[in-house]
């Protein structure tokens, strides 16, 4: 059941990177674009947990880092979404996800993503852009990622929740 | 008890019965303590000690990737561009036709507004911007960029961009599908038909990565073609479709005319940038008193937010996987 799980984690990351690359660009605002491999993380975490998630958004984050238009330093996303995963997993163990957590969790967690992107952009010296771009990218993300959510979110976690039977406690 | 059970089953506890119930006795406590189950706290307590793996391992990664240039992380980064890049080619490849509709229709409304606001300025401009309307016909790029061969003396190999760096990297870097197989190296310019659109900063098999001259961390030599200034051009990285570039003049009493065009400078041996790429022209000047040296502002003659067909500029005579554009025009076939 892991071995499928697994598989089902790295498809979903890689479509998702493939869209945001080569989809999204076409409706992009500003060109910033939905992140979807931050949705694919936060749908792990809803349903399976912290550990899980963390897994997941390092994979997904090493990806993003090491495939093709990318150009900062290998290793910022991989931090950003780990960091994600732990925090969108800790939601779980609080609370059942009703819609108001999920879309909550997923602007949560787009905001400290991004943020953290940057922050240590500014930290290994990758980062040259002003504050104010910076506040309006993170925002612009954030928005993205809401909008997306309940398109993006039920079938994601439904394909997770699937593949997990319940847990014998 | 079910620990209890796990436990017993385990030859090393099960040899000496008196660690095993002091085992379970400290378990029960601290579970008493906590007043959690025995399901959340084992599934809270390890994802601590895994943040901080994982951490420690994106920290890895990024020493890896700031020691040495990024060597060591080169290979691996060519494997990932060999699996990705192709799917990246291919979901291009799918969207294409399906994005190609409104697209069109936006690109269509922005140049009439284009065409509008500069309509008062001379014919040979008016020209050039008729010119770039027929982008959106790939054979008509694929002139475009003959033409471009034609004027800088140079091979061409014609590619299309596969995949655009999200602004939330705040990078702009694109994929082109053209990789070492078609003779693409790093450090190589990449032009459109309308100027200067970056260098490729690394090449996999099949796909390379383009830094455009708009990012914020590329600098291009540059000179104001009609007074022959030399400068720096410097990308502004600002997010959106309007990528304007800042010139830094090495004269800092020269003051280009508004209009004036700007072209590269060129390096030793073509790399990374060839001389003589016309890259924009002159919008603004500014001077302060507190700066020494004057900010020339240069609008780009290339829309980077409609990239579509390059062309990456290579040695006349390379080994390619496809037909290249020579330094008369004419298309080479591939000669493996």
């Amino acid at each position: 059941m892991t071995t499928a799980r697994s598989l089902a984690a790295a498809a979903a990351v890689l479509l998702a990177l493939l869209l945001q690359v080569s989809l999204f660009p076409h409706v992009a605002w500003q060109g910033v674009v939905p992140n979807l491999a931050l949705l694919v993380v936060v749908a792990g975490a809803l349903t399976r947990g912290p550990q899980f998630a963390m897994v997941v958004g390092f994979a997904a984050g090493a990806l993003i880092d090491l495939a093709p238009p990318a150009d900062h330093v290998a290793g910022r996303w991989a931090l950003a979404l780990t960091v994600v995963g732990y925090v969108a997993g800790r939601v779980r163990s609080e609370s059942s996800p009703t819609a108001t957590t999920v879309v909550g969790t997923v602007a949560a967690s787009s905001f400290v993503g991004t943020s953290l992107f940057a922050i240590t952009g500014l930290l290994v010296g990758d980062l040259s852009v002003g504050v104010g771009e910076l506040l309006l990218v993170i925002g612009v993300a954030v928005l993205w990622d809401v909008v997306l959510t309940p398109f993006v979110l039920p079938p994601l976690m439904g394909l997770f929740r699937r593949l997990e039977p319940a847990r014998v406690t | 008890m079910a620990l209890l059970e796990r436990t017993g089953r385990d030859g090393r506890a099960a040899a000496s019965p008196r660690r095993l119930g002091s085992l379970t006795a400290r378990r029960e406590r601290r579970e008493r303590r906590w007043h959690l189950g025995p399901d959340l706290e084992r599934q809270q307590r390890p994802s601590r000690s895994l943040l901080v793996a994982l951490g420690l391992a994106s920290a890895t990664l990024m020493t890896l990737d700031l020691t040495a240039n990024g060597a060591a992380l080169d290979p691996v980064r060519g494997v990932v561009a060999d699996v990705v890049g192709p799917a990246q080619a291919g979901a291009s490849a799918i969207v294409r036709p399906v994005v190609g509709i409104p697209d069109l229709l936006r690109t269509h409304s922005s140049l009439r507004a284009e065409v509008a606001a500069l309509e008062e300025e001379n014919t040979a401009l008016r020209a050039e911007l008729g010119s770039a309307a027929f982008q959106r016909n790939r054979l008509a790029a694929y002139d475009a960029l003959t033409a471009a061969a034609e004027d800088l003396g140079y091979s061409l190999v014609p590619s299309r961009v596969v995949g655009w760096g999200p602004a939330q990297s705040f990078s702009s870097t694109v994929t082109i599908d053209a990789g070492t197989d078609a003779g693409v190296r790093p450090d190589m310019t990449v032009v459109s038909g309308a100027g200067l659109v970056g260098r490729v900063v690394s090449a996999g098999r099949t796909t390379a990565t383009v830094l455009l001259i708009t990012d914020p961390s590329s600098t291009v030599g540059a000179r104001v073609g009609d007074t022959m200034d030399m400068g720096f051009l410097r990308g502004r990285g600002v997010v959106g479709d309007e990528g304007r570039l800042d010139l830094e003049l090495v004269d800092r009493t020269a003051v280009p005319a508004r209009q004036d065009s700007v072209v590269t400078w060129g390096s030793d041996g073509g790399a990374p940038y060839v001389a003589g790429v016309p890259i924009g022209r002159v919008t603004h000047v500014y001077s302060s008193l507190r700066e020494t040296a004057q900010r020339v502002v240069v609008d780009p003659y290339v829309d980077f937010g409609s990239l579509d067909v390059v062309g990456v500029v290579v040695p006349t005579g390379t080994v390619s996987d496809r037909a290249l554009v020579g330094p008369d025009g004419e298309l080479r076939e591939a000669g493996r």
